[in-house]
């Protein structure tokens, strides 16, 4: 078998560069890595970063930009790379986004600006994020990042609720614009979603503490163990402590259940208390931290998200023989990203797709000892548009387990809604907000972005939702203007 | 950082016991009867709850008493005056329900005694007539007991061994109340040990006097993004972190309750070994 193809005479006559292939990204080995937790990708090296950009096409109408969230100028930041100038390319992505050694870690590109690619066309896209993680990292080895000039001071202060990637995002973009911010962080670690959430082999939390030094160097003001709704409300931080504008970010809040019985054995957790454990608390090198978690040889992670995979790659790290992903629906419908799947099956995940779990089953002692489930086919589509997984009638099988990981989403934190009863809050309880781009709340002066606002989503939107919010913001200093929530009246 | 002003070691027969003042002024400013914190004792500690015991507004004050049981507690109690404990964070949960019911019972159990204490006050405050009921093992364990006369009408107090009060437990002095006394109540309000409040529970239930307890389970974030800390209530998964601590003790599944309270003893129990070994980073 051949793929060669008879060469046309055009070919001939113009010899075409030969084409350079999209430069594989390093990682460990999946074996070894899945039983650590040090970060699974290891980042280009200099020459696989120069090679890579020069596949970029540089085109006029880049489509990479309209595809990017916070829109990166990326072909200025890849050329920038293709002439070795690290530093300044590092640069032309802080232009628009603060945090690019997080996003070059975590952004699904594959959705996003590598979606839209146009070498992406007739192959595979220029690897943007891989990039944009190199010139990160890049600056972070290279002595200490210079701090941009800052205009004279406007004598305007915003309260930012939560240092996750909305916050920390409005946090820069408004310290830059000559505004006196104070973010209020409910836990004792800056980065949200970012320390509590994602795990150290796919984000260091060296990265994050790096990123919001950044911020503390450039002057903004982090207030830690705040929780706000609790110590200061948002009346009181407006009315009593003088700040002109609120910014809430405070993310994603209760983690949903599914209502089956057995869900309050020990062994059950949400993957919000797991990660957190782990991630936050260190658990996972306990005594050494005191935050203790379980070693569980069985485990089921119920769920087809990124928090999925994160949960079940964080139990084989811990030393389960079996973990498990546990999703309704097919592999085609997995809302995680590949890049994520991938990894998980590499590293030994077993999936038991299009199977849905009925009952936790426990022992006398109160200890998780099996999932019963149940077989499902796919139907039609839904609202969300993937197909419905039906039940099969009489498929039902146990799996035995110690363990049983719920990732099946969130639902909005109550705590700054109970303080605040002039804020609209949709049916489903996140804070309601004019449109995307103006993130005006229905409360003058205050603004909202990330997953309270839209549920459980990614950093990056996060971070578009903060950088449109901190832009609203602007203009509401400047302006004093805010809108009609209740049309005409 | 927050510097502890004051330590005091409850009494030579109780050195477990130990109470603090925190400097917290926010805090202190923010808080209201029935509301926790939880604090990080250092670099690698773990978030713990523990109900705030009393304020000092003018001084910007917290206190909290605590009983070393686990490695956290002892790494707590290792603490001086002078010394910091590096994460507080707080006023947490919903404040205890306050308003004029009448005649309110408030039982305190142990170390429980200490997070009942801001409740009576407030019930006091509020122009309750308040009953407390204190109960210990042992007299020298009995703690409070001079702060919660202040904020009481009348004080009874209960010890297992019988060295002061009566000799029993804070359900018999109830029970007496209720069914000997005669005595017309229209709240309950007990904290103590999981077990205790069970009782108390079952002791109440059948003279529908409406009974509060306050729920210690084990947190993580103490927010409500982690659900560590969920109870059965009603039939109903809640989350005590921000739904309570406070429930209508009637109708918590206290059994399911305990078994999850017991998840990480055999970690408790190492921690505990490491530090008593004195191998752990604080000796």
């Amino acid at each position: 078998m051949s793929d060669e193809k008879p060469t046309k005479g055009r070919q001939e006559t113009k010899p075409k560069k030969p084409k350079i292939p999209r430069q594989p990204m390093p990682e460990q080995d999946p074996h070894q890595r899945a039983k650590n937790f040090s970060s699974v990708t290891l980042g280009y090296k200099l020459e696989h970063a120069v090679t890579e950009a020069s596949r970029c096409l540089q085109c006029k109408k880049p489509f990479c930009i309209t595809g990017c969230p916070v829109s990166i100028n990326i072909p200025k930041f890849i050329k920038l790379i293709q002439e070795k100038e690290f530093l300044k390319a590092v640069q032309a992505i802080k232009e628009t986004n603060l945090l690019p050694a997080v996003c070059g870690r975590v952004c699904p590109q594959e959705d996003q600006c590598e979606k839209v690619c146009v070498v992406g066309k007739k192959g595979e896209p220029v690897a943007i994020g891989r990039l944009e993680r190199f010139v990160a990292d890049y600056e972070a080895e290279h002595g200490e990042v210079p701090l941009p000039e800052l205009p004279p001071k406007t004598g305007k202060k915003v309260a930012v609720v939560g240092a996750g990637p909305g916050g920390l995002t409005v946090a820069g973009d408004l310290i830059r614009r000559g505004h006196d911010v104070t973010i209020f962080e409910a836990l004792h670690k800056a980065g949200g979603v970012l320390v509590y959430g994602i795990p150290e082999f796919r984000l260091p939390k060296a990265i994050v503490g790096r990123e919001v030094k950044y911020l503390q160097r450039l002057g903004v003001d982090l207030r830690l163990n705040h929780v706000i709704g609790k110590i200061r409300t948002i009346d009181q931080l407006m009315k009593e402590d003088g700040y002109d504008a609120v910014f809430i970010g405070s993310g994603a809040g209760l983690p949903w259940f599914m209502g089956i019985p057995g869900e309050n054995l020990n062994g059950v957790y949400s993957a919000n208390e797991y990660l957190t454990r782990n991630n936050l608390m260190k658990a996972f090198e306990f005594p050494v931290y005191d935050t203790p978690i379980k070693k569980f040889k069985n485990v089921a992670v119920i769920g087809g998200g990124n928090v999925a995979m994160d949960s079940v790659r964080t139990a084989l790290r811990l030393g389960a023989d079996n973990a498990y992903i546990v999703y309704r629906r097919s592999r085609t419908e997995m809302p995680a990203r590949k890049e994520e799947v991938d990894h998980a099956e590499h590293e030994g995940v077993q999936f038991k797709n299009l199977t849905a779990p009925v009952r936790v089953i426990g022992n006398e002692q109160g200890w998780v000892t099996g999932l019963e489930c149940l077989k499902m086919e796919l139907g039609e589509p839904d609202a969300s548009g993937r197909r419905r997984p039906v039940p099969i009638k009489g498929s039902e099988f146990t799996l035995p387990m110690d363990a049983v990981i719920i990732a099946i989403g969130t639902s909005a934190n109550p705590l700054i809604a109970q303080t605040t009863p002039d804020l609209k809050l949709n049916k489903k309880g996140y804070i309601e907000v004019e449109n995307e781009t103006t993130c005006r709340t229905s409360k003058k002066g205050v603004f909202a972005g990330g997953d309270i606002v839209t549920g459980s989503a990614t950093v990056i939107l996060a971070m578009g939702a903060g950088r449109n919010a901190a832009k609203a913001i602007q203009q509401y200093l400047q302006t004093g203007e805010w809108w009609k929530p209740n049309g005409n009246q | 950082m927050f510097e502890i002003l004051e330590k005091k070691v409850w009494s030579d027969e109780a050195p477990k016991i130990k109470e603090f003042m925190v400097k917290a002024p926010e805090i202190a400013k923010a808080h209201h009867a029935g509301q926790f914190i939880i604090l990080i004792v250092d670099e690698h500690g773990e978030r713990i709850p523990l109900t705030i015991a009393d304020t000092d507004v003018q001084r910007g004050t917290i206190n909290i008493l605590f009983q070393e049981v686990g490695k956290s507690t002892m790494c707590l109690g290792l603490l001086n005056k002078g010394g910091r404990i590096h994460h507080v964070s707080g006023p947490l949960g919903k404040p205890t329900h306050i308003e004029k019911f009448g005649t309110v019972v408030c039982v305190g159990g142990g170390i429980g005694i200490a997070p009942v204490h801001p409740i009576a006050k407030a019930m006091k405050d509020a122009g309750n007539k308040v009953i407390s009921i204190l109960g210990s093992r042992t007299r020298n364990l009995l703690i409070y007991e001079d702060k919660m006369k202040k904020v009481s009408h009348e004080i009874r107090i209960t010890t297992d061994d019988g060295s002061y009060g009566r000799h029993g437990f804070v359900t018999d002095e109830l029970k007496h109340m209720i069914e000997v006394e005669k005595i017309p109540i229209d709240l309950v309000v007990v904290i103590g040990p999981p077990i205790m409040m069970k009782f108390v529970c079952k002791v109440t239930e059948p003279y529908k006097i409406k009974t509060f307890v306050s729920l210690n389970t084990i947190m993580v974030d103490g927010t409500g993004m982690c659900g560590a800390c969920r109870v059965t209530v009603g039939g109903k998964t809640k989350f005590v972190c921000v739904d309570g601590p406070e429930f209508d003790g009637h109708q918590v599944d206290f059994e399911e309750m305990m078994m999850r309270q017991r998840q990480y003893l055999p970690e408790e129990k190492l921690a505990k070994e490491i530090c008593e070994k004195q191998t752990c980073r604080q000796a």
